[in-house]
């Protein structure tokens, strides 16, 4: 059994996500084999090549490559997938932009966001929201899967694989990146983050969003987020959202802060550590997955709670 | 330009619902139905492009149980044109229903085919992706704006880092997220209009796809309940069982 990692990476190192999947294929077990496709991607190839359970790191590196195009990076992953029992990805927007082509083109079944292995063809997964878990077996030769990365821990460095150069496909050229506007931030990733605060509605506005919560997450060293209704009405971009349809997130203390915990919010949160809610409703239903409530006026307690921290 | 739409009816956003005792599912008595959020999201695209003069025709395509013509109903009620049902009682999954689109898109060619980027029933999202490599076709997932012009697609991508714009040929496939548009509330009168419009039943051993599923589900089961904890009365009590009980800072 030979497992193929496709890296989730921006050229220069890996995506933590990356790391988590490499988790998962430990857990099924086999040769792991990562593959690194970019342009001028050295760097994440040599970063694939230290992470323990990894004997392969194939690289493919052309210009082609450099956006990371569903179209092309399929190309490339169907010409190498012979020999494959296994092929991962993590559960992120990248991966599941791309792995559900690559199966259909194998004409096998995707099995999507993993929360478990049972074995080399028995998986759990969360549906309805995470409402419910189904566990699933694969008839399929080739097994098509994304991780859902905060199901599995982060894989160590300190091995040494071997490197190899693999081909390019050719450029399918349907497909063109005409912009991308990542949000700049200090602050640490909301996936890989241990600490998050979390806005929602009750907030008001952006503006009281960015003057309230953004010296909690300094002192905190927190990464910030928010909830589907704070995105929704502008007071953030999209990528803070945690949620169902936005980020799975499962930091070690997650505060929710004027959020009343729709269904939808908490499946993105629930399996975080520790949870703190604060909202001025003592029955908002956040209050029914928070380890520690404090009903209030946030405009003044999170303030305090600034305070407090020194 | 044609526009096909897949929708999908599914167990309705609002209920919260119920693992079957016997851990072989869902369950599914009397529980209210209804299309797909991102579907609708999808439609309601789809219908603003016709409205704007770019599309000439919407088609609503369904595949599963018979009770999918009301799915296909209150799509044609919110303005698409014609319905298809592929009709059939056996478990849909992604892969299946991506081979029936593509026999639809073959004999329909449509220019543009906008999906959901995911049901939120299995919470797959895999469909819209597979219909596009099985046509080999371009994509654009989890889209937040599309602009037509020139024969090709201009669509913005919400990504996990911000946001991403593609220059994608038709024909392709769109998938939708949620800040695409906000669907409209289908009018008593358009209700009665999309009675009368056209929908076509068949089968997929019509189409000839083979819709036999790949995963086969062991159990389902419930979720490690996550029990409330307490109420603290005030920061000073929060901050002290954040560092001396949780140690979480």
């Amino acid at each position: 059994m030979t497992i193929l990692v496709i890296a989730e990476h921006d050229q220069q190192s890996l995506k933590a996500a990356t790391l988590n999947t490499v988790t998962a294929a430990r857990k099924i077990g086999g040769d792991i084999h990562i593959l690194v496709a970019g342009s001028a991607c050295n760097a994440a190839a040599e970063q694939a090549a230290t992470l323990q359970g990894v004997s392969l790191v194939k690289v493919a590196d052309a210009a082609h490559y450099q956006s990371q195009t569903a179209e092309n990076l399929t190309a490339l992953i169907i010409a190498h997938a012979a020999g494959y029992s296994h092929i991962l990805a993590p559960a992120t927007t990248f991966g599941k932009n791309v792995m559900p082509r690559i199966a259909a083109l194998l004409d096998v079944g995707q099995i999507s966001e993993i929360t478990g292995v049972e074995s080399a063809d028995t998986f759990v997964r969360p549906i309805y929201a995470g409402n419910a878990l189904a566990t699933v077996k694969s008839a399929d030769s080739i097994k098509v899967i994304t991780v859902r990365t905060t199901a599995f821990d982060a894989v160590d460095a300190g091995n040494t694989a071997k490197i190899e150069s693999i081909s390019p496909a050719a450029d399918t050229a349907q497909s063109t990146l005409t912009h991308r506007e990542l949000t700049k931030s200090e602050r640490p990733e909301l996936g890989a983050a241990k600490i998050i605060v979390s806005g929602g509605r009750g907030l008001g506005s952006g503006e009281n969003y960015h003057t309230l919560l953004e010296p909690l997450a300094d002192k905190l060293g927190a990464a910030l987020g928010a909830s589907r209704a704070a995105v929704d009405a502008g007071f953030v971009p999209n990528d803070y959202q945690v949620g169902q349809t936005g980020k799975i997130v499962a930091p070690q203390l997650y505060l929710a802060v004027g959020i009343s915990g729709a269904i939808q919010h908490l499946a993105g949160m629930k399996e975080s550590k520790v949870i703190v809610a604060i909202n001025k409703d003592p029955d908002a239903p956040i209050f029914q997955v928070a380890d520690y409530g404090l009903v209030g006026d946030l405009f003044e307690i999170v303030p305090q709670l600034v305070n407090a921290l020194g | 330009m044609k526009i096909l739409v897949p929708v999908k009816r599914v167990v309705d956003y609002n209920v919260k619902v119920r693992v079957k005792a016997d851990g072989s599912g869902i369950d599914l008595a009397n529980v209210k139905m209804s299309m797909n959020p991102f579907d609708e999201i999808a439609i309601e695209e789809a219908v603003r492009l016709k409205e704007a003069g770019i599309a000439t025709e919407v088609i609503a395509v369904s595949c599963g149980v018979t009770a999918c013509q009301e799915t296909l109903r209150t799509a044609m009620a919110i303005g698409a044109d014609r319905g298809i049902l592929v009709e059939t009682d056996v478990e849909l999954q992604p892969l299946a229903v991506a081979k029936l689109l593509q026999a639809l898109c073959v004999k329909e060619q449509p220019q543009l085919v906008i999906c959901g980027k995911q049901a939120i029933d299995d919470d797959a999202n895999q469909t819209g992706q597979m219909l596009a490599a099985l046509q080999n076709w371009p994509q654009a997932t989890f889209a937040s704006k599309v602009v037509i012009a020139n024969g090709k697609a201009s669509v913005t991508r919400e990504i996990d880092g911000g946001l991403e714009t593609l220059e994608i040929s038709l024909p392709a496939v769109v998938s939708t997220d949620l800040r695409l548009n906000e669907p409209r509330y289908a009018t008593l009168p358009n209700i009665m209009k999309a009675k009368k419009k056209p929908l076509e039943t068949v089968k997929p051993a019509d189409l000839g796809v083979d819709v036999t599923p790949r995963l086969t589900t062991l159990k389902v089961s419930e979720p490690p309940k996550r029990s409330a904890g307490i109420k603290v009365a005030d920061v000073a009590e929060l901050v002290n069982k954040l560092k001396n009980e949780a140690k979480v800072i």
